[in-house]
Protein backbone atom coordinates (compact mmCIF):
# COMPACT_ATOMS: atom_id res chain seq x y z
CA UNK A 1 0.00 0.00 0.00
CA UNK A 2 1.28 3.14 -0.83
CA UNK A 3 0.48 6.70 0.66
CA UNK A 4 0.07 9.97 -0.97
CA UNK A 5 -0.95 13.99 -0.49
CA UNK A 6 -1.36 16.79 -1.75
CA UNK A 7 0.32 20.23 -0.69
CA UNK A 8 -3.08 21.93 -1.22
CA UNK A 9 -5.97 21.52 0.91
CA UNK A 10 -9.90 22.68 0.67
CA UNK A 11 -11.04 23.47 3.75
CA UNK A 12 -13.85 25.41 2.53
CA UNK A 13 -14.88 22.48 0.72
CA UNK A 14 -17.68 19.89 1.97
CA UNK A 15 -15.30 16.50 2.38
CA UNK A 16 -16.46 14.40 -0.59
CA UNK A 17 -15.83 17.68 -2.66
CA UNK A 18 -12.28 18.14 -2.32
CA UNK A 19 -9.47 15.71 -3.83
CA UNK A 20 -8.85 12.30 -1.62
CA UNK A 21 -5.65 12.99 0.41
CA UNK A 22 -6.00 9.67 2.48
CA UNK A 23 -5.03 6.12 2.69
CA UNK A 24 -5.22 4.39 -0.66
CA UNK A 25 -4.68 0.95 -1.87
CA UNK A 26 -3.23 -0.51 -5.11
CA UNK A 27 -6.63 -0.85 -7.92
CA UNK A 28 -5.47 -2.36 -11.15
CA UNK A 29 -8.28 -0.95 -13.57
CA UNK A 30 -7.36 -2.66 -16.44
CA UNK A 31 -6.77 -6.26 -14.97
CA UNK A 32 -10.20 -5.59 -13.22
CA UNK A 33 -11.90 -4.75 -16.73
CA UNK A 34 -10.10 -7.88 -18.15
CA UNK A 35 -11.17 -10.14 -15.72
CA UNK A 36 -14.53 -8.79 -15.63
CA UNK A 37 -14.61 -8.78 -19.86
CA UNK A 38 -13.47 -12.89 -19.27
CA UNK A 39 -15.93 -13.78 -16.49
CA UNK A 40 -19.05 -11.57 -18.48
CA UNK A 41 -17.95 -13.54 -21.80
CA UNK A 42 -17.90 -17.00 -20.61
CA UNK A 43 -20.81 -16.45 -18.38
CA UNK A 44 -22.94 -15.09 -21.20
CA UNK A 45 -21.43 -17.95 -23.80
CA UNK A 46 -22.95 -21.04 -21.25
CA UNK A 47 -26.20 -18.94 -20.46
CA UNK A 48 -26.72 -19.84 -24.26
CA UNK A 49 -25.48 -22.75 -24.92
CA UNK A 50 -27.48 -23.94 -21.57
CA UNK A 51 -30.77 -22.18 -22.21
CA UNK A 52 -30.85 -20.83 -26.11
CA UNK A 53 -33.17 -17.82 -26.53
CA UNK A 54 -37.08 -18.29 -28.33
CA UNK A 55 -38.16 -17.84 -31.50
CA UNK A 56 -41.74 -18.53 -32.00
CA UNK A 57 -42.50 -18.37 -35.91
CA UNK A 58 -44.23 -15.23 -37.03
CA UNK A 59 -47.79 -15.00 -38.19
CA UNK A 60 -48.80 -14.02 -41.44
CA UNK A 61 -51.60 -12.68 -43.11
CA UNK A 62 -51.84 -16.30 -44.51
CA UNK A 63 -51.34 -18.05 -41.86
CA UNK A 64 -53.96 -16.13 -39.92
CA UNK A 65 -56.58 -16.66 -42.54
CA UNK A 66 -55.99 -20.34 -43.31
CA UNK A 67 -55.94 -21.52 -39.48
CA UNK A 68 -58.49 -18.96 -38.69
CA UNK A 69 -60.37 -17.69 -41.35
CA UNK A 70 -64.00 -16.64 -39.87
CA UNK A 71 -61.54 -14.45 -37.97
CA UNK A 72 -60.29 -13.42 -41.00
CA UNK A 73 -63.62 -12.50 -42.87
CA UNK A 74 -64.88 -11.15 -40.02
CA UNK A 75 -62.00 -8.51 -38.94
CA UNK A 76 -61.62 -7.56 -43.06
CA UNK A 77 -65.69 -6.92 -42.97
CA UNK A 78 -65.06 -4.27 -39.67
CA UNK A 79 -62.27 -2.96 -42.29
CA UNK A 80 -64.64 -2.83 -44.87
CA UNK A 81 -67.38 -1.18 -42.97
CA UNK A 82 -65.43 1.08 -40.83
CA UNK A 83 -65.60 -0.23 -37.49
CA UNK A 84 -62.31 -1.82 -37.03
CA UNK A 85 -59.63 -0.83 -34.27
CA UNK A 86 -57.68 0.41 -37.16
CA UNK A 87 -60.16 2.26 -38.95
CA UNK A 88 -61.83 3.89 -35.49
CA UNK A 89 -58.25 4.42 -34.45
CA UNK A 90 -57.69 8.05 -34.34
CA UNK A 91 -54.06 9.86 -34.71
CA UNK A 92 -51.57 8.71 -36.40
CA UNK A 93 -54.12 6.39 -38.27
CA UNK A 94 -56.74 8.08 -38.97
CA UNK A 95 -58.96 11.28 -38.58
CA UNK A 96 -61.55 9.59 -36.27
CA UNK A 97 -62.87 12.60 -33.86
CA UNK A 98 -62.77 11.84 -30.29
CA UNK A 99 -60.21 9.17 -30.74
CA UNK A 100 -57.14 10.37 -28.94
CA UNK A 101 -56.21 9.68 -25.52
CA UNK A 102 -55.75 12.54 -23.21
CA UNK A 103 -53.96 13.60 -20.48
CA UNK A 104 -56.81 16.43 -18.38
CA UNK A 105 -57.22 18.48 -21.34
CA UNK A 106 -54.33 17.68 -23.37
CA UNK A 107 -53.84 15.54 -26.33
CA UNK A 108 -50.34 15.10 -27.09
CA UNK A 109 -51.97 12.22 -29.75
CA UNK A 110 -54.25 14.45 -31.45
CA UNK A 111 -51.78 17.04 -31.32
CA UNK A 112 -48.99 15.26 -33.17
CA UNK A 113 -51.71 14.18 -36.03
CA UNK A 114 -52.02 11.58 -38.82
CA UNK A 115 -48.39 10.66 -39.74
CA UNK A 116 -49.33 7.33 -40.98
CA UNK A 117 -52.67 7.76 -42.70
CA UNK A 118 -54.54 4.67 -43.47
CA UNK A 119 -57.65 4.17 -45.17
CA UNK A 120 -58.84 0.47 -44.23
CA UNK A 121 -61.46 0.34 -47.13
CA UNK A 122 -58.79 1.14 -49.72
CA UNK A 123 -55.52 -0.22 -48.43
CA UNK A 124 -56.95 -3.32 -46.64
CA UNK A 125 -59.50 -4.41 -48.84
CA UNK A 126 -60.25 -2.35 -52.02
CA UNK A 127 -56.51 -1.93 -53.43
CA UNK A 128 -55.33 -5.85 -52.53
CA UNK A 129 -58.52 -6.95 -54.86
CA UNK A 130 -58.20 -4.69 -57.77
CA UNK A 131 -54.33 -5.83 -58.04
CA UNK A 132 -56.49 -9.43 -58.43
CA UNK A 133 -55.74 -10.54 -61.93
CA UNK A 134 -58.21 -12.68 -64.54
CA UNK A 135 -61.56 -13.06 -62.31
CA UNK A 136 -64.42 -11.55 -63.79
CA UNK A 137 -66.51 -12.47 -60.73
CA UNK A 138 -64.48 -10.24 -58.52
CA UNK A 139 -64.37 -7.43 -61.37
CA UNK A 140 -68.36 -7.33 -61.36
CA UNK A 141 -68.53 -7.05 -57.45
CA UNK A 142 -65.68 -3.82 -57.79
CA UNK A 143 -67.39 -2.31 -60.17
CA UNK A 144 -70.64 -2.74 -58.23
CA UNK A 145 -69.41 -1.53 -55.09
CA UNK A 146 -67.52 1.49 -56.99
CA UNK A 147 -70.91 2.40 -58.95
CA UNK A 148 -72.63 2.77 -55.67
CA UNK A 149 -73.05 5.49 -53.39
CA UNK A 150 -70.77 5.29 -50.19
CA UNK A 151 -74.27 5.51 -48.42
CA UNK A 152 -75.27 2.41 -49.81
CA UNK A 153 -71.68 0.88 -50.26
CA UNK A 154 -72.23 1.47 -45.62
CA UNK A 155 -75.09 -0.30 -45.44
CA UNK A 156 -73.70 -3.38 -47.66
CA UNK A 157 -70.71 -3.55 -45.53
CA UNK A 158 -72.62 -3.10 -42.29
CA UNK A 159 -75.10 -5.28 -42.84
CA UNK A 160 -72.69 -7.97 -44.01
CA UNK A 161 -70.52 -7.33 -40.72
CA UNK A 162 -73.70 -7.28 -38.42
CA UNK A 163 -74.51 -10.40 -39.63
CA UNK A 164 -71.26 -12.64 -40.07
CA UNK A 165 -71.03 -11.84 -36.38
CA UNK A 166 -74.12 -13.17 -35.87
CA UNK A 167 -73.28 -16.30 -37.65
CA UNK A 168 -72.88 -19.45 -35.53
CA UNK A 169 -68.85 -19.53 -35.49
CA UNK A 170 -68.63 -16.49 -37.46
CA UNK A 171 -69.11 -18.75 -40.19
CA UNK A 172 -69.74 -16.98 -43.72
CA UNK A 173 -71.96 -20.46 -44.79
CA UNK A 174 -74.25 -19.47 -41.86
CA UNK A 175 -74.74 -16.32 -42.31
CA UNK A 176 -78.33 -14.78 -42.94
CA UNK A 177 -79.61 -14.05 -45.98
CA UNK A 178 -80.06 -10.23 -46.44
CA UNK A 179 -78.84 -7.71 -49.03
CA UNK A 180 -75.23 -7.63 -48.59
CA UNK A 181 -74.59 -6.70 -52.40
CA UNK A 182 -71.10 -7.28 -53.13
CA UNK A 183 -69.47 -7.24 -50.21
CA UNK A 184 -70.02 -11.59 -49.62
CA UNK A 185 -67.94 -11.95 -53.05
CA UNK A 186 -65.32 -9.15 -52.69
CA UNK A 187 -64.72 -10.69 -48.70
CA UNK A 188 -64.81 -13.94 -50.21
CA UNK A 189 -61.95 -13.20 -52.52
CA UNK A 190 -59.88 -11.60 -50.24
CA UNK A 191 -59.41 -14.66 -48.47
CA UNK A 192 -58.52 -16.90 -50.91
CA UNK A 193 -56.04 -13.77 -51.53
CA UNK A 194 -54.90 -13.80 -48.02
CA UNK A 195 -54.68 -18.10 -48.30
CA UNK A 196 -52.67 -17.66 -50.89
CA UNK A 197 -50.21 -15.48 -49.30
CA UNK A 198 -50.96 -12.63 -51.84
CA UNK A 199 -52.66 -9.79 -49.29
CA UNK A 200 -48.98 -10.12 -47.20
CA UNK A 201 -47.57 -8.92 -50.40
CA UNK A 202 -50.03 -7.09 -51.31
CA UNK A 203 -50.59 -4.94 -47.99
CA UNK A 204 -46.43 -4.67 -47.56
CA UNK A 205 -45.52 -3.29 -51.62
CA UNK A 206 -48.50 -0.32 -51.41
CA UNK A 207 -45.40 2.16 -51.54
CA UNK A 208 -42.00 0.88 -52.85
CA UNK A 209 -40.61 -2.02 -54.02
CA UNK A 210 -38.01 -2.26 -51.03
CA UNK A 211 -40.61 -2.01 -48.49
CA UNK A 212 -39.88 -2.57 -44.62
CA UNK A 213 -42.81 -0.43 -43.02
CA UNK A 214 -44.60 -3.28 -42.04
CA UNK A 215 -47.42 -0.76 -40.26
CA UNK A 216 -50.64 -1.85 -42.26
CA UNK A 217 -50.10 -5.56 -41.98
CA UNK A 218 -49.43 -5.73 -38.40
CA UNK A 219 -52.82 -3.46 -37.59
CA UNK A 220 -54.46 -5.87 -40.05
CA UNK A 221 -53.48 -8.68 -37.97
CA UNK A 222 -53.88 -6.82 -34.57
CA UNK A 223 -57.32 -6.04 -35.55
CA UNK A 224 -58.35 -9.55 -35.49
CA UNK A 225 -58.64 -11.68 -32.32
CA UNK A 226 -56.29 -14.96 -33.30
CA UNK A 227 -52.81 -12.84 -32.77
CA UNK A 228 -53.93 -11.91 -29.19
CA UNK A 229 -55.06 -15.45 -29.00
CA UNK A 230 -51.43 -16.68 -29.82
CA UNK A 231 -50.05 -14.12 -27.86
CA UNK A 232 -52.14 -14.95 -24.87
CA UNK A 233 -51.35 -18.57 -24.96
CA UNK A 234 -47.99 -16.93 -24.22
CA UNK A 235 -48.66 -15.36 -21.49
CA UNK A 236 -48.33 -12.23 -22.84
CA UNK A 237 -51.29 -10.72 -22.55
CA UNK A 238 -51.58 -7.06 -21.12
CA UNK A 239 -53.32 -8.52 -17.80
CA UNK A 240 -50.28 -10.95 -18.00
CA UNK A 241 -48.19 -8.29 -17.31
CA UNK A 242 -47.17 -9.19 -21.16
CA UNK A 243 -44.65 -6.40 -22.22
CA UNK A 244 -42.26 -7.69 -19.76
CA UNK A 245 -42.81 -11.38 -20.52
CA UNK A 246 -41.00 -13.26 -23.15
CA UNK A 247 -42.74 -16.27 -25.75
CA UNK A 248 -42.11 -19.23 -23.60
CA UNK A 249 -40.50 -19.54 -19.97
CA UNK A 250 -37.59 -16.84 -20.89
CA UNK A 251 -37.07 -13.63 -18.97
CA UNK A 252 -37.58 -10.98 -21.60
CA UNK A 253 -37.92 -7.16 -20.41
CA UNK A 254 -38.12 -7.37 -16.49
CA UNK A 255 -36.92 -3.94 -16.07
CA UNK A 256 -40.13 -2.67 -17.36
CA UNK A 257 -41.46 -3.91 -14.20
CA UNK A 258 -43.08 -0.63 -13.46
CA UNK A 259 -44.26 0.72 -16.55
CA UNK A 260 -46.36 -2.83 -16.69
CA UNK A 261 -47.74 -2.35 -13.05
CA UNK A 262 -49.41 0.41 -13.59
CA UNK A 263 -51.83 -1.37 -16.41
CA UNK A 264 -52.63 -3.52 -13.85
CA UNK A 265 -54.35 -1.54 -10.89
CA UNK A 266 -56.54 1.03 -11.12
CA UNK A 267 -57.57 3.72 -12.14
CA UNK A 268 -55.24 2.90 -14.95
CA UNK A 269 -56.66 -0.76 -15.82
CA UNK A 270 -60.10 0.46 -16.69
CA UNK A 271 -59.36 4.16 -17.93
CA UNK A 272 -59.98 5.19 -22.05
CA UNK A 273 -56.73 7.06 -21.20
CA UNK A 274 -54.67 4.77 -19.73
CA UNK A 275 -51.85 4.76 -22.09
CA UNK A 276 -51.33 8.34 -22.21
CA UNK A 277 -51.92 8.35 -18.17
CA UNK A 278 -48.80 5.60 -17.84
CA UNK A 279 -47.01 7.17 -20.09
CA UNK A 280 -46.94 10.41 -18.20
CA UNK A 281 -46.65 8.72 -14.95
CA UNK A 282 -43.61 7.00 -16.32
CA UNK A 283 -42.54 10.50 -17.84
CA UNK A 284 -42.18 11.95 -14.25
CA UNK A 285 -40.71 9.28 -12.73
CA UNK A 286 -37.76 8.79 -15.13
CA UNK A 287 -37.67 12.45 -14.95
CA UNK A 288 -37.14 12.28 -10.90
CA UNK A 289 -34.64 9.08 -11.39
CA UNK A 290 -32.81 11.08 -13.05
CA UNK A 291 -32.82 14.37 -10.78
CA UNK A 292 -32.83 12.57 -7.94
CA UNK A 293 -29.75 14.40 -6.43
CA UNK A 294 -31.33 17.84 -6.78
CA UNK A 295 -34.59 16.27 -5.19
CA UNK A 296 -34.93 17.22 -1.35
CA UNK A 297 -35.99 14.39 0.40
CA UNK A 298 -35.35 11.58 -1.94
CA UNK A 299 -31.65 12.56 -2.18
CA UNK A 300 -31.43 12.06 1.69
CA UNK A 301 -32.91 8.76 1.60
CA UNK A 302 -29.59 6.87 1.50
CA UNK A 303 -28.26 9.08 4.78
CA UNK A 304 -31.59 7.63 6.56
CA UNK A 305 -31.28 3.93 4.85
CA UNK A 306 -27.98 2.92 6.22
CA UNK A 307 -26.85 0.36 3.56
CA UNK A 308 -23.76 2.34 2.89
CA UNK A 309 -22.36 0.73 6.66
CA UNK A 310 -23.22 -2.10 5.01
CA UNK A 311 -20.93 -1.33 1.91
CA UNK A 312 -18.90 0.54 3.72
CA UNK A 313 -18.47 -1.30 6.57
CA UNK A 314 -14.49 -2.28 5.99
CA UNK A 315 -13.63 1.11 6.25
CA UNK A 316 -16.05 2.15 8.88
CA UNK A 317 -14.81 -0.65 10.76
CA UNK A 318 -10.68 0.36 10.62
CA UNK A 319 -11.52 4.34 10.28
CA UNK A 320 -13.58 4.73 13.51
CA UNK A 321 -16.46 6.53 11.84
CA UNK A 322 -19.43 5.67 13.83
CA UNK A 323 -21.75 8.34 13.42
CA UNK B 1 15.19 23.54 -23.58
CA UNK B 2 12.65 26.00 -24.11
CA UNK B 3 9.85 27.59 -22.02
CA UNK B 4 7.13 26.01 -21.78
CA UNK B 5 4.39 28.58 -23.80
CA UNK B 6 0.62 29.19 -23.82
CA UNK B 7 -0.82 27.26 -26.50
CA UNK B 8 -2.33 29.86 -29.18
CA UNK B 9 -3.86 27.00 -31.07
CA UNK B 10 -7.50 25.41 -30.92
CA UNK B 11 -5.50 21.96 -31.04
CA UNK B 12 -3.03 22.98 -28.20
CA UNK B 13 -5.95 24.64 -26.24
CA UNK B 14 -8.31 21.60 -25.99
CA UNK B 15 -4.92 19.25 -25.36
CA UNK B 16 -3.98 21.52 -22.15
CA UNK B 17 -7.69 21.71 -21.08
CA UNK B 18 -7.98 17.72 -21.61
CA UNK B 19 -4.52 17.35 -19.36
CA UNK B 20 -6.13 20.05 -16.75
CA UNK B 21 -9.01 18.24 -16.29
CA UNK B 22 -8.41 14.93 -16.81
CA UNK B 23 -4.22 14.23 -16.27
CA UNK B 24 -3.61 10.36 -17.16
CA UNK B 25 -2.75 9.43 -14.08
CA UNK B 26 -6.18 10.13 -12.94
CA UNK B 27 -7.79 8.77 -15.85
CA UNK B 28 -5.62 5.70 -15.36
CA UNK B 29 -4.43 5.57 -11.73
CA UNK B 30 -3.17 2.69 -10.24
CA UNK B 31 -4.05 3.13 -6.51
CA UNK B 32 -7.82 3.86 -5.14
CA UNK B 33 -8.72 5.56 -1.81
CA UNK B 34 -8.60 2.85 1.05
CA UNK B 35 -12.48 3.21 0.83
CA UNK B 36 -12.61 1.23 -2.50
CA UNK B 37 -12.97 -1.98 -1.24
CA UNK B 38 -16.52 -4.01 -1.85
CA UNK B 39 -18.21 -5.62 -4.33
CA UNK B 40 -20.50 -3.35 -5.18
CA UNK B 41 -17.68 -1.44 -7.02
CA UNK B 42 -17.53 -4.47 -9.55
CA UNK B 43 -21.22 -3.96 -11.08
CA UNK B 44 -20.07 -0.37 -12.33
CA UNK B 45 -17.07 -2.83 -14.62
CA UNK B 46 -19.41 -6.02 -15.37
CA UNK B 47 -21.60 -3.35 -17.04
CA UNK B 48 -18.98 -2.19 -18.94
CA UNK B 49 -17.93 -5.24 -20.04
CA UNK B 50 -21.26 -6.81 -20.59
CA UNK B 51 -21.80 -3.81 -23.08
CA UNK B 52 -19.13 -4.99 -25.19
CA UNK B 53 -20.59 -8.25 -25.21
CA UNK B 54 -23.57 -7.06 -26.36
CA UNK B 55 -22.08 -4.96 -29.21
CA UNK B 56 -20.10 -7.66 -30.53
CA UNK B 57 -22.65 -10.35 -30.42
CA UNK B 58 -25.38 -7.62 -32.13
CA UNK B 59 -22.79 -6.58 -34.58
CA UNK B 60 -22.53 -10.18 -35.65
CA UNK B 61 -26.26 -10.50 -35.87
CA UNK B 62 -26.09 -7.24 -37.86
CA UNK B 63 -23.36 -8.61 -40.39
CA UNK B 64 -25.49 -11.59 -41.26
CA UNK B 65 -28.51 -9.82 -41.79
CA UNK B 66 -32.12 -10.18 -40.23
CA UNK B 67 -32.82 -13.63 -41.11
CA UNK B 68 -29.70 -15.20 -40.01
CA UNK B 69 -30.12 -16.42 -36.83
CA UNK B 70 -33.78 -17.76 -38.00
CA UNK B 71 -31.98 -19.82 -40.19
CA UNK B 72 -29.20 -20.93 -39.01
CA UNK B 73 -28.01 -22.71 -35.90
CA UNK B 74 -24.92 -20.67 -35.54
CA UNK B 75 -27.18 -17.87 -36.06
CA UNK B 76 -29.30 -18.88 -33.07
CA UNK B 77 -26.37 -19.33 -30.65
CA UNK B 78 -25.40 -15.82 -31.44
CA UNK B 79 -28.63 -14.48 -30.98
CA UNK B 80 -28.91 -16.46 -27.40
CA UNK B 81 -25.71 -14.13 -26.71
CA UNK B 82 -27.12 -11.64 -27.32
CA UNK B 83 -30.35 -12.28 -25.34
CA UNK B 84 -28.28 -13.16 -22.36
CA UNK B 85 -25.67 -11.00 -22.59
CA UNK B 86 -28.30 -8.03 -22.82
CA UNK B 87 -29.98 -9.29 -19.48
CA UNK B 88 -26.67 -9.60 -17.64
CA UNK B 89 -25.83 -6.14 -18.74
CA UNK B 90 -29.11 -4.66 -17.26
CA UNK B 91 -28.90 -6.57 -14.17
CA UNK B 92 -25.97 -5.61 -13.57
CA UNK B 93 -26.65 -1.83 -13.94
CA UNK B 94 -29.72 -2.44 -12.13
CA UNK B 95 -27.80 -3.55 -9.41
CA UNK B 96 -25.11 -0.84 -10.22
CA UNK B 97 -27.83 2.11 -10.23
CA UNK B 98 -29.33 0.67 -6.68
CA UNK B 99 -25.34 0.48 -5.19
CA UNK B 100 -24.49 4.37 -6.37
CA UNK B 101 -28.30 5.33 -5.34
CA UNK B 102 -27.95 4.08 -1.55
CA UNK B 103 -24.04 5.46 -1.79
CA UNK B 104 -25.22 8.83 -2.29
CA UNK B 105 -23.13 8.98 -5.08
CA UNK B 106 -23.81 12.34 -6.47
CA UNK B 107 -22.26 13.80 -3.28
CA UNK B 108 -19.31 16.06 -3.91
CA UNK B 109 -20.25 17.68 -7.25
CA UNK B 110 -21.14 14.32 -9.23
CA UNK B 111 -24.40 14.45 -9.82
CA UNK B 112 -23.56 14.96 -13.55
CA UNK B 113 -22.26 11.06 -13.00
CA UNK B 114 -25.41 10.53 -11.70
CA UNK B 115 -27.25 11.85 -14.41
CA UNK B 116 -25.70 10.94 -16.94
CA UNK B 117 -25.56 7.40 -15.42
CA UNK B 118 -29.45 7.40 -15.09
CA UNK B 119 -29.82 8.93 -18.85
CA UNK B 120 -27.49 5.41 -19.64
CA UNK B 121 -30.09 3.27 -17.71
CA UNK B 122 -33.22 4.71 -19.85
CA UNK B 123 -31.53 4.80 -22.83
CA UNK B 124 -30.39 1.09 -22.47
CA UNK B 125 -34.26 0.64 -21.45
CA UNK B 126 -34.91 1.94 -25.20
CA UNK B 127 -32.53 0.28 -27.18
CA UNK B 128 -33.55 -2.78 -25.72
CA UNK B 129 -37.02 -2.39 -26.41
CA UNK B 130 -35.74 -1.92 -30.24
CA UNK B 131 -34.08 -4.79 -30.15
CA UNK B 132 -37.36 -6.59 -28.95
CA UNK B 133 -39.34 -5.20 -31.74
CA UNK B 134 -36.82 -6.73 -34.58
CA UNK B 135 -36.43 -9.88 -33.55
CA UNK B 136 -39.01 -10.86 -36.67
CA UNK B 137 -41.11 -13.71 -35.15
CA UNK B 138 -44.37 -13.60 -32.85
CA UNK B 139 -43.01 -11.82 -29.88
CA UNK B 140 -41.71 -8.81 -31.61
CA UNK B 141 -45.50 -8.36 -33.82
CA UNK B 142 -46.96 -8.63 -30.32
CA UNK B 143 -44.74 -6.53 -28.32
CA UNK B 144 -45.06 -4.11 -31.67
CA UNK B 145 -48.71 -4.00 -31.99
CA UNK B 146 -49.11 -3.35 -28.46
CA UNK B 147 -46.73 -1.06 -27.58
CA UNK B 148 -47.95 1.49 -30.28
CA UNK B 149 -50.97 2.25 -28.37
CA UNK B 150 -48.71 3.73 -25.40
CA UNK B 151 -46.25 5.59 -27.79
CA UNK B 152 -49.04 6.96 -30.02
CA UNK B 153 -51.18 8.58 -26.97
CA UNK B 154 -48.08 10.04 -26.11
CA UNK B 155 -47.75 11.37 -29.50
CA UNK B 156 -44.39 9.99 -29.85
CA UNK B 157 -45.94 7.31 -32.29
CA UNK B 158 -46.27 10.07 -34.88
CA UNK B 159 -42.37 9.88 -35.63
CA UNK B 160 -41.14 6.81 -33.90
CA UNK B 161 -43.02 4.15 -35.69
CA UNK B 162 -42.82 0.74 -33.72
CA UNK B 163 -44.65 -1.02 -37.04
CA UNK B 164 -41.96 0.07 -39.34
CA UNK B 165 -39.26 -2.63 -39.41
CA UNK B 166 -36.54 -0.41 -41.19
CA UNK B 167 -37.29 2.40 -38.86
CA UNK B 168 -36.90 0.32 -35.21
CA UNK B 169 -33.71 -1.58 -37.15
CA UNK B 170 -31.86 1.84 -37.38
CA UNK B 171 -32.84 2.77 -34.16
CA UNK B 172 -31.57 -0.66 -32.50
CA UNK B 173 -28.27 -1.02 -34.03
CA UNK B 174 -27.13 2.25 -35.16
CA UNK B 175 -28.50 5.50 -33.33
CA UNK B 176 -28.83 4.35 -29.76
CA UNK B 177 -25.91 2.26 -29.35
CA UNK B 178 -24.27 5.25 -30.50
CA UNK B 179 -25.97 7.58 -27.69
CA UNK B 180 -25.82 5.21 -25.09
CA UNK B 181 -22.13 4.19 -26.01
CA UNK B 182 -21.35 8.10 -25.86
CA UNK B 183 -23.32 8.74 -22.39
CA UNK B 184 -20.81 5.68 -21.23
CA UNK B 185 -17.66 7.43 -22.41
CA UNK B 186 -18.74 10.42 -20.48
CA UNK B 187 -19.89 8.89 -17.39
CA UNK B 188 -16.74 7.30 -17.31
CA UNK B 189 -15.04 10.35 -17.46
CA UNK B 190 -17.14 11.97 -14.85
CA UNK B 191 -16.75 8.99 -12.40
CA UNK B 192 -12.35 9.43 -13.13
CA UNK B 193 -12.81 13.08 -13.10
CA UNK B 194 -14.18 13.43 -10.16
CA UNK B 195 -12.93 10.15 -8.63
CA UNK B 196 -14.92 7.88 -6.54
CA UNK B 197 -17.03 9.30 -4.19
CA UNK B 198 -16.14 8.99 -0.21
CA UNK B 199 -17.83 7.34 2.22
CA UNK B 200 -20.66 9.30 4.16
CA UNK B 201 -19.73 10.24 7.92
CA UNK B 202 -15.76 10.24 6.68
CA UNK B 203 -13.00 9.69 9.48
CA UNK B 204 -11.32 12.70 9.04
CA UNK B 205 -8.32 11.88 10.18
CA UNK B 206 -8.13 9.90 6.64
CA UNK B 207 -7.67 13.92 5.40
CA UNK B 208 -4.50 13.89 6.91
CA UNK B 209 -1.47 12.60 4.90
CA UNK B 210 0.32 10.18 6.65
CA UNK B 211 3.45 10.90 4.53
CA UNK B 212 4.32 13.21 1.67
CA UNK B 213 5.68 12.40 -0.54
CA UNK B 214 7.81 14.74 -2.79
Amino acid sequence: MTTTASPRRHHAHAPEEQKWTGRVREYDLVKEFVIALAVVAVLTAALAAIFSSPDVKQLTLSTWSRSAPNDFLLTSATELDGTSGTATYGAPYTHTPDAAQKIGPVSLQHIAGVTHPINTVQDFVLVPLTGVPADPTLSAALGAWQGASAAQQQTWAAAYDDALAKAPDNDPAKVASGSYGPVPVMLGRLLTLAQSGGLDGALLSQKQFFATDYTKPLLFIADGSYLEDRARAEHLGGDQWGMMNETGSYPGQAWLWLYTFWYQVSPFSTSGNADALVWGVMAVLSLALVLVPFIPGVRSIPKWVPVHRLIWRDYYRGSGATR
Amino acid sequence: MTAPTTPHTWTGKVRARALRELPPDQLLPETQPVYVASWIYVFGVLTLAAFLVVLVSGGVLGLKGRTWWHRSSTGHYFNSLHLWSVELFMAFMVIHLWGKFFMAAWRGKRAMTWVTGAVCFLGSIGTAFTGYLIQSNLDSQWISTQAKDGLNAAGIGAFFNVTDFGQMLMWHIALLPLIVGVLIGVHIIQVRRRGVVPPMEIDLRDRVPEQVTP
